[in-house]
């Protein structure tokens, strides 16, 4: 721990001045060995393809229902169901036929926002598309030009930035969001004549498990489920669920970031398919 | 400088393995890196080897060390561009094919050589309010549970290597946000007494305000870093960050708090008042 000296003769620090010369190596020059660009470049390249497949998907506006071949299968990008093209086996939220847009749109804005301002995918993108920094000890893109565009860093003290803070509104929709998708996975047993289940069945359990996982790992939620206690032993149902529960999720939240998105484009790619006739959706009972 | 004894002139095949230190040396005025070649010994650390050009062939060298165990924090360096301890980085971890770079933390001025002024840090420290307790017990003492402390215990293994703060691009890359960013070991400091259960000041504004939370953008260099493997990030900074947006950002908090007519949050002036480094300026 840092003890502080108060000794009156004690020697005086060197004081720190701001833009005292630090010498060392210049510091354009990269030291490391390792091939550290490997990360973000491999992030970049998930986040970009998944950017590419989303947009194609959300404009698509056509077969994100597979009611037409008889599965009760809804991708979670048109979920919940705004248009009345998915109300074969009575289905529907509510009657938006006045939007002439993809319905896909006003639904995005909620998963997006949520993961936009998550504190892992801010991690992601800060280094992999902002490049602040690229990696550890390499230099924040433009950080070495004197006086250029790059050279102040506010991080997320400035608009827009400073708006990270209301993630917590964003995870609220979240929950909202994951019980839709959960509720599509139920119905996703439905089949006209009665229960049963299909490879897309499992692909939409899966799907709900996995935006759980995701959701109550979030960093605004361990912290709103008991991790803004100072004191747990007064709340100890808290802790538990703190402890172990939210905790263990959280310490995997990348992971549940990376799957549940790459499972969310697989789900709607898998209806597309189911859909169009490309294949047909093996029945299991 | 001692003569090495010759292999060669024995016709002995078993070519002793040799190794490259490129040593940054030098100062504030300036400085370069410098190759120092010598054998390479099994079961070596960094710190050894660096210990060994010193002897044979450089004794004005500039290191700082002391327990040679990762828990002082006294050789923090960055070898081959990564921030870590000499005596806790193995030789046998690193390629010896190509010349080892060590280098003096890049966020700290230099002193000489290896040596960097890390004083920015105990300036820093001087400015985050310690522990104000709760009133004694009726029977004189103070008890806390363990679930309550464990996670500032997480935080006490910190050795103040401060290659967290080497490392975080925020004062690394610009050194202007010294002068209103604490770096991720203080931000943990703060976040520690915000998690203390008998504490009874309130951090949250005076962490953004003047500690500059804020600046931080999770990156997570600092936990990548750090010998201790502390969850700086996960743990600490966010954890912050959260309590500062009931604070200052949640609206709903704030009208909880109106309608409880709980405490406001404490202001970052009154904050300020109680810190060692106000104390030290009235006396
Ligand atoms: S996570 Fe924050 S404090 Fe840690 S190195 Fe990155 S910017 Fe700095
Ligand atoms: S938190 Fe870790 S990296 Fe930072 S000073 Fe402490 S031990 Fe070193
Ligand atoms: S931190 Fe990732 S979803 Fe909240
Ligand atoms: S010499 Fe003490 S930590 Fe390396």
């Amino acid at each position: 721990m840092t003890t502080l000296n108060t000794e009156p003769d004690a020697p005086v620090p060197v004081g720190i001045e701001a833009n005292k010369v630090r010498g060392g190596p210049p510091r354009s020059e990269v030291l490391r060995k390792d091939k550290w660009w490997i990360q973000p470049l491999a992030i970049f390249t998930g986040l970009f393809a998944f950017i590419v497949y989303a947009t194609w998907a959300a404009l698509r506006n056509g077969h994100f229902y597979a009611g037409n071949v008889g599965r009760d299968y809804l991708s979670p990008f048109y979920s919940p169901c705004l248009t009345n093209s998915c109300t074969n086996n009575g289905y529907a939220w509510s009657d938006w036929s006045w939007w002439r847009l993809s319905p896909a749109i006003p639904i995005l804005i909620f998963p997006l926002s949520f993961r936009l301002s998550c504190y892992y995918y801010r991690k992601s993108y800060y280094r992999s598309f902002w490049l602040s920094p690229p990696s550890c000890a390499v230099p924040d893109a433009g950080s070495t030009k004197a006086g250029g565009p790059r050279s102040k860093y506010s991080g997320e003290t400035k608009f827009p930035l400073i708006l990270q803070n209301i993630h917590r509104y964003t995870w609220y929709f979240a929950v909202i969001f994951a019980g839709i998708l959960t509720f599509d996975a139920i119905a996703a047993f439905r089949f006209p004549n009665g229960i049963g289940m299909g490879l897309g069945t499992l692909i939409f359990v899966v799907n709900a498990c996995l935006i759980w996982a995701y959701t109550l790992g979030c960093h605004s939620c361990r912290h709103l489920c008991g991790g803004g206690l100072r004191k747990f032993s007064a709340s100890p149902s808290r802790h538990f669920v703190w402890k172990n529960f939210v905790s263990k999720l959280n310490e995997h939240h990348q992971l549940f970031a990376w799957l549940s998105l790459f499972w969310i484009a697989f789900a709607d790619f898998y209806t597309w398919l189911v859909s169009t006739g490309a294949i047909h959706d093996p029945r299991f009972f | 400088m001692s003569d090495t004894p010759t292999q060669t002139s024995t016709g002995d095949t078993n070519s002793q393995k040799k190794v490259t230190l490129k040593i940054w040396r030098g100062d504030a005025g300036g400085g370069q890196f410098v190759d120092y070649t010598l054998d390479y010994l099994d079961g070596e650390v960094v710190l050894d080897v660096v210990h060994r050009v010193q002897s044979e062939q450089a004794p004005d060298l500039g290191v700082r060390w002391n327990c040679k165990a990762g828990k002082c924090g006294s050789c923090s360096s960055e070898i081959n561009g990564k921030p870590s301890l000499m005596c806790m980085t193995r030789m046998s971890t690193l390629d010896i094919e190509k010349p080892i770079t060590v280098s003096p933390m890049r966020t700290f001025p230099i002193i000489k050589d290896l040596v960097t002024d890390v004083s920015f840090n105990f300036e820093v420290a001087k400015k985050i309010p310690a522990l104000r307790p709760k009133p004694r017990e009726k029977d004189g003492t103070y008890r806390m549970a363990q679930i309550d402390i464990a996670r500032g215990q997480e935080f006490r293994k910190c050795i103040e290597c401060f290659l967290c703060q080497n490392v975080c691009h925020v004062i690394r890359d610009h050194e202007d946000n010294k002068a209103h960013f604490a770096g991720p070991r203080f931000l943990m400091r703060i976040a520690e007494l915000e998690m203390h259960p008998l504490d009874t000041l309130d951090r949250r504004h005076y962490a953004f305000d003047v500690m500059g939370v804020g600046y931080c953008n999770i990156t997570k260099c600092c936990t990548e870093v750090c010998p201790e493997h502390i969850h700086i990030t996960d743990n600490a900074i966010i954890p912050l960050k959260e309590r500062v947006v009931d604070a200052r950002f949640d609206p709903v908090a704030w009208l909880g708090r109106t309608i409880m007519r709980k405490p406001k949050p404490m202001s970052s002036e009154e904050v300020a008042k109680v810190t060692p480094a106000a104390r030290q300026n009235q006396t």
